[in-house]
């Protein structure tokens, strides 16, 4: 294990993520605090998940180990339940904040849609869960030490990044696509996130066998991009002017000549 | 046992300097001979001294200035105070993961946490660690009250040598025993001219900048780092449940020193307004940025900004009318964005917890955990300030946060997260 290993697994995991952070939040204040306030809730969901587990491990029968590997199941479950849970508690809360907001201040227009709010917050829901699945390991990549030599994956390392990023991602998409549900009541998108969610989590269960697991994740990933993107107004026209330098809204609103 | 002598300014200086406190213009000295053309006056006028340990809102607010957005005010203010927070805590972070010095377990104590926990005995090392933060908090109750009473008494001169000899003390010595452990580290051969040169000029910058004048943004990055020296060199000192209780105990007292009637804070604070008196600069953290404007010819009403340090500037080249005298340069006027001001003991207190959850453990989770729940804290304490106006402690909410996740991460979530990374499974 080197630097190099470090470093790219570093950036494969958070380059995207940090990336989208610099370019889109970072400039404006609004956006970085709803990021972290996201980041909080997440904490606070596996707080929560963690706490029934530990009890659940306590009152267990510890010397069994498909009875802790079936109640390592039961706490991923219940932790997807609870992040999702989570994410609609942020949902209402931001709602009734932008409210209060609005009526406090003389504005008509909220300082930030509820779509921009949706992106931040999966955003810092996937910085955090992506944080804290691939930060030890990327920690440990820096010392010495040989990967796989008990008999285990030589790809740990790698296949944890491309991991990571994909959940990053995902976490995105599925706060755009999750707020949107709630806003237009369209519950079937939100039981798509829970359900997606839960197959991604499930996938996993086939580690260390990464192919079952990374190639269906990084579908459903591809899939969840494209009906976050149409979610959020996008569409085939959009994406040409965007990419042509011919969409006057975005170029007027960053004051840059066609 | 040998001891580490602290200095004594220091650890009164860490609860005075544990505050949030609104901005407030300093003291202009502004020359106007035509007053209704100064826009700065009614700032002036409203600007209540503030106190060094209270998050206040800008009392010098100009009255369509509370009409703006509030939000759209305080996102950006709280920015202004994550930034340097997160590097504070950074330094420190990155510090103790890397040097081991500071992370080492050492013999040598304070003498303000004179009992030991070496003992196996559960009970007897919670007593020893009670005992230590009893002595810490009453040395810095006493310290601070010796600290109004000075500043009611009048004894600027005393208060400013004290505060110069600590930050002296901080800039010098602190700086160069970090350089050396630095050096070790990494196992670089330096030799004795070339440090003292460089903390020479460390040192001599940082006081200038920090008791005098000085670019503001190298005035803040002076404060952000003998905030982390300090916070580094508790987190060395002092033992391991000691730091805990001291921590739960020093937000107990922030809460009551400048919430209460007759607490030493607040008394600082509302005799600093009565005074119309900036608080000592050293022991404040100012996110605000301070412009000079210039006012060309008051009949003009022509102005010009610089934005810059604080100097004044003598512009004699001005264009004017031919008909006029040319007039020397007039007045200058000190015009301060509004910003918020947070005490140094708050930045050295947040990088102690999160520092502390670095150096127990090893573990990244935790820290993370610490430093997201801090942040939060700090935010909250803002929205309370944009609420209430008023100087408010702004360690109780943090350190209370900072302390749950800290425990509940080590204790809970840990294990947890372990487990799932050796099955690699993702949640």
């Amino acid at each position: 294990m080197t630097a190099a290993v470090f470093f790219g697994c570093t950036f494969i995991a958070f380059g995207p993520a940090v990336s989208l952070f610099l370019f889109t939040i970072a400039r404006e204040p609004l956006r970085v605090i709803f990021l972290i306030a996201g980041a909080f809730f997440w904490l606070v969901s596996l707080l929560l998940a963690s706490l029934v587990w530990f009890i659940s491990v306590q009152i267990s029968n510890k010397e069994s180990a498909s009875q802790q590997k079936g109640l390592l199941i039961f706490g991923v479950v219940l932790s997807v339940l609870l992040q999702e849970t989570f994410r609609f508690a942020y949902y209402k809360l931001l709602k009734k904040a932008n409210e209060g907001l609005l009526a406090l201040s003389q504005e008509e227009t909220m300082p930030i849609s509820i779509r921009q709010l949706a992106y931040v917050s999966g955003l810092g829901f996937g910085f955090m869960s992506g944080a804290f699945s691939v930060v030890n390991i990327l920690a440990d990549s820096v010392g010495p030490g040989t990967v796989g030599i008990h008999g285990d994956s030589q790809h740990y390392f790698l296949s944890s990044a491309f991991m990571t990023m994909a959940i990053i991602l995902l976490h995105m998409f599925w706060g755009v696509i999750f707020f949107d549900g709630c806003e237009k009541q369209r519950w079937l998108a939100v039981a798509a996130v829970v359900a997606s969610h839960l197959l991604v989590s499930s996938l996993t269960f086939q580690n260390p066998q990464y192919v079952s697991s990374l190639v269906p994740t990084y579908i459903v990933m591809f899939f969840m991009g494209i009906w976050a993107f149409y979610t959020a107004g996008g569409s085939l026209r959009n994406l040409k002017l965007c990419l042509t330098c011919k969409d006057k809204d975005f170029l007027l609103a960053n004051h840059r000549p066609r | 046992m040998s001891v580490m002598s602290v200095s004594d300014s220091d650890e009164e200086l860490y609860n005075e300097r544990t505050a949030l406190v609104p901005a407030q213009n300093p003291a202009v000295p502004s020359y106007r001979p035509d007053p209704e053309l100064s826009p700065t006056e009614d700032s002036d006028s409203k600007t209540a001294g503030r106190s060094g340990g209270r998050a206040g809102p800008d009392p010098g607010a100009e009255p369509e200035d509370e009409e703006e957005e509030p939000l759209k005010y305080g996102a950006k203010h709280v920015i202004m105070l994550f930034v340097p927070v997160t590097l504070c805590m950074a330094v420190v972070v990155a510090t103790i993961k890397s040097v081991s010095f500071y992370s080492e377990k050492t013999t040598q104590q304070l003498i303000y946490t004179p009992f030991s926990e070496d003992t196996p005995d559960v009970g007897r090392r919670l007593l020893h660690s009670v005992l230590n933060t009893a002595i810490m908090i009453s040395v810095i109750v006493v310290m601070t009250i010796l600290l109004v009473v000075l500043y009611k008494n009048r004894c600027y001169k005393f208060i400013h040598g004290w505060l110069i000899l600590s930050s002296l003390m901080l800039l010098f010595w602190f700086s160069f025993m970090y350089l050396g452990e630095v050096f070790r580290t990494y196992n670089v051969a330096v030799d004795y001219p070339t440090v003292a040169m460089v903390i020479w000029n460390f040192g001599a910058v940082g006081m200038l900048c920090i008791h005098w004048k000085g670019p503001l943004q190298l005035q803040q990055a002076y404060l952000i780092l003998i905030s982390a020296l300090m916070a580094l060199v508790f987190i060395k000192y002092l033992p391991e449940w000691s730091t805990w209780v001291i921590l739960g105990a020093i937000s107990v007292y922030d809460l009551v020193a400048v919430l209460s009637p007759k607490g030493p804070l607040r008394m600082l604070v509302e005799t600093a307004q009565e005074r119309n008196e900036p608080i000592f600069p050293a022991l404040i953290y100012s996110s605000a940025m301070i412009w000079t404007v210039m006012m060309a010819n008051p009949v003009d009403g022509q102005r010009s900004e610089t934005g810059s340090d604080e100097e004044a500037e003598l512009n004699g080249g001005r264009a004017e009318p031919p008909s006029r005298r040319p007039r020397p340069v007039t007045e200058e006027e000190l015009e301060e964005e509004r910003g918020v001001k947070l005490g140094l003991g708050d930045f050295i207190f947040y990088s102690v917890l999160v520092g502390k959850a670095a150096a127990t453990g090893g573990d990244w989770n935790t820290t993370l955990a610490c430093f997201v729940a801090i942040l939060i804290g700090l935010c909250l304490t803002l929205l309370l300030l944009a609420i209430f106006r008023k100087a408010l402690p702004a360690l109780p909410i943090s350190i209370a946060f900072g302390l749950i996740f800290y425990f509940s991460t080590d204790f809970l979530v840990q294990p947890f997260m372990d487990n799932l990374a050796n099955h690699q499974f993702y949640i």
